[in-house]
């Protein structure tokens, strides 16, 4: 348990929620057999009221419950894949940008404003508006809009290192450019571009669950943004149908904010 | 040349490739969309057999390569016309400006009250780093920076608008009320509390931990101790030293936050049924209406690139280590 005894409290409530979560995901078939959008009970069944519907039903009698552990999974899926399609995107672009220098960085860093410039909710909205949406695309989408951060920070990091003295020394064994850029700069650039790994998460959760409550989610799939969404039409007669999945939401990304930051503190503890 | 131009030279230097980017990613999906502007229009008029189709392809130049399809649409865009909407029956360009000044004011005072009530509490957390209400503050506004806007909205919605009944629960003003002059402007800032409200959330929090934390930072500067060791007193330190400082990096990250805000008040617009910009995009998507969205994209990137020249005009006006021109 070193990894614990390194963090400080901000860490470690965060590591707590987030493993309470992974677990959620990962028993959600058992704890809640079968399919999370069938109806089994009676509709808008209040929470605490039943014993089979502990969290209640919703407006067409599907269990509260077993919908929130089932999207526990959806969130964690597509969050932890387009945050990590954003950082390995925004990696590659950014040490090409900074280890080509000149005309390639200069394409590539207007290209990189470009996305920065347009929304990156409306980047995966477009996104999705031609791909249509399923899981593998919503990744796809959301890492669209959240790559630039990677890449500018990749890229100044590569610049600090281009003129170490392991670059010159794998220039003299011989090793060509883009061998070097990706096998010595980028393994070394990586620390400081990973520490974005926590922001990118909490976007990826916060741009699903706001796409999932338009109706642009995967209609397949149980997911906390469209269970607000579903319970959003009887806000006047049951509005804990909207805010518990919101509360879910709340909770995990502040978990993945608690942990980065706690994991931030430590790396600058031990060099 | 006076510096004020040869600065905006130099930005729209800047400015112009990164919309023509921005332009070549729109077409890129234009042609990934399935179907055409035929197609769309045969669907409206009913019945037309191929031969009349592909005579309508070949007059609106559709059966040509993609270069000149590019060419085409740029040169159409660099004369202003965005298209036609399908969804609207009517020119792109008509339905964006209608619903942007309504966007743009939701934007502004969202910005506008996140930064003041933002930084201000920050500098009630800086002034005394550690302090309880240092700790009171900073946790408060990490927990608020994770609630998603369009739950917040929803749950303000539950507060004041069904169980209070204090403020209307949607829309930009009261139907057919008849209201004129400040009748009417009061009406809508009762419409607007509280989709501001949720939009701001968020960057209040930003804000405030941004001011913070650089307030934190600059304590431990010599020249805090200079200030101390020549008797000035502790407000006029924290007022007129540290909170000034720190403001800039705010600053600069208002500029850097337009293009997430426009984001966000798509979902918060939606909430609140306000007939707005950000609402524009997720009708554009939902109705299938391609031009629309492209056309979309293409102002918010605008919006996005004139707000951040304004921002970095104020900085320079506040900063003179980087008065514009120079």
């Amino acid at each position: 348990m070193t990894f614990w005894r390194m963090l400080n409290w901000e860490g470690r409530a965060g590591a707590a929620v987030l493993a309470v979560l992974l677990l959620m995901a990962l028993l959600a078939p058992w704890i809640a057999p079968g399919d999370p959008l069938a109806i089994t009970g009676e509709p808008m069944l209040r929470p605490f009221a039943s014993g089979a519907h502990i969290l209640g039903t919703d407006r067409l009698g599907r269990d509260v419950f077993a919908g929130l552990l089932h999207g526990t999974r959806t969130t964690l899926l597509v969050a932890c894949f387009s945050a990590a399609v954003a950082l390995v995107i925004g990696s590659v672009v950014g040490t090409l940008a900074g280890y080509l220098g000149g005309f390639a960085d200069t394409v590539l860093m207007r290209i990189t404003e470009a996305f920065q410039t347009v929304p990156a909710f409306l980047l995966a909205l477009a996104a999705i508006s031609v791909t249509g949406p399923s899981v593998p695309t919503l990744i796809f989408a959301i890492s669209l809009g959240t790559w630039t951060q990677a890449a500018r920070v990749t890229r100044a990091e590569v610049l600090s290192l281009h003129e170490r003295d392991f670059v010159a020394a794998a220039r003299t064994l011989g090793m060509r450019p883009l061998e070097i850029a990706f096998r010595e700069v980028l393994p070394n650039a990586f620390g400081p571009t990973a520490s974005l790994a926590a922001i990118s998460v909490a976007a990826a959760i916060l741009i699903e669950a706001a796409l999932s409550f338009l109706g642009f989610g995967d209609p397949n799939r149980v997911t906390w943004g469209s269970m607000i969404a579903e319970g959003r039409t009887v806000l006047r007669a049951a509005p804990y149908l909207s805010i518990v999945p919101g509360i879910a939401l709340v909770v995990t990304v502040l978990g993945v904010h608690l942990l980065g930051r706690g994991l931030s503190r430590t790396e600058r503890l031990q060099p | 040349m006076p510096p004020l131009v040869s600065f905006f030279l130099r930005r729209l230097a800047t400015a112009l490739p990164v919309l023509a980017v921005v332009l070549v990613g729109s077409f890129l999906l234009l042609e990934a969309a399935s179907g055409d502007a035929v197609d769309s229009y045969v669907a409206r008029s009913g019945s037309m057999d191929a031969e009349q189709i592909a005579q309508l392809r070949q007059e609106w130049g559709l059966d040509q390569g993609p270069a000149y399809r590019f060419k085409a649409y740029a040169s159409a865009l660099a004369q202003g016309d965005l298209g036609w909407s399908t969804a609207f029956e009517r020119p792109v360009a008509s339905v964006i400006l209608e619903r942007l000044p309504v966007t743009l004011m939701l934007m502004g005072v969202a910005t506008a009250l996140a930064f003041f009530i933002g930084s201000l509490l920050g500098v009630v957390a800086g002034a005394n780093p550690g302090s309880f209400r240092d700790r009171f503050l900073s946790t408060g506004s990490l927990a608020l920076y994770a609630v998603p806007g369009f739950w917040l909205g929803l749950v303000l919605i539950v507060i004041f608008a069904v169980d209070l009944r204090w403020l209307p629960i949607g829309g930009i003003e009261s139907v057919a009320s008849g209201k004129t002059g400040l009748a009417r402007m009061a009406d809508i800032g009762a419409h607007l509390i509280l989709p501001v409200a949720s939009l701001a959330m968020v960057y209040l929090a930003l804000y405030l931990r941004l001011m913070r934390d650089r307030m934190s930072e600059i304590w431990r500067d010599p020249f805090v101790k200079a200030l101390k060791a020549r008797g000035l007193s502790r407000g006029r330190i924290v007022w007129r030293h540290v909170a000034r400082n720190a403001v800039l990096p705010v600053i600069t990250m208002l500029g850097l936050q337009a293009a997430a805000m426009l984001g966000g008040s798509v979902v918060v617009e939606s909430v609140f049924a306000i007939p707005g910009f950000g609402r524009l995009a997720a009708e554009a998507v939902a109705r299938r209406d391609t031009p629309l969205l492209l056309g979309v994209i293409l102002c918010s990137a605008i919006t996005v690139i004139i707000v951040n020249l304004l921002v970095d005009l104020a900085y320079g006006k506040l900063d003179p280590r980087v008065r514009v021109g120079r």
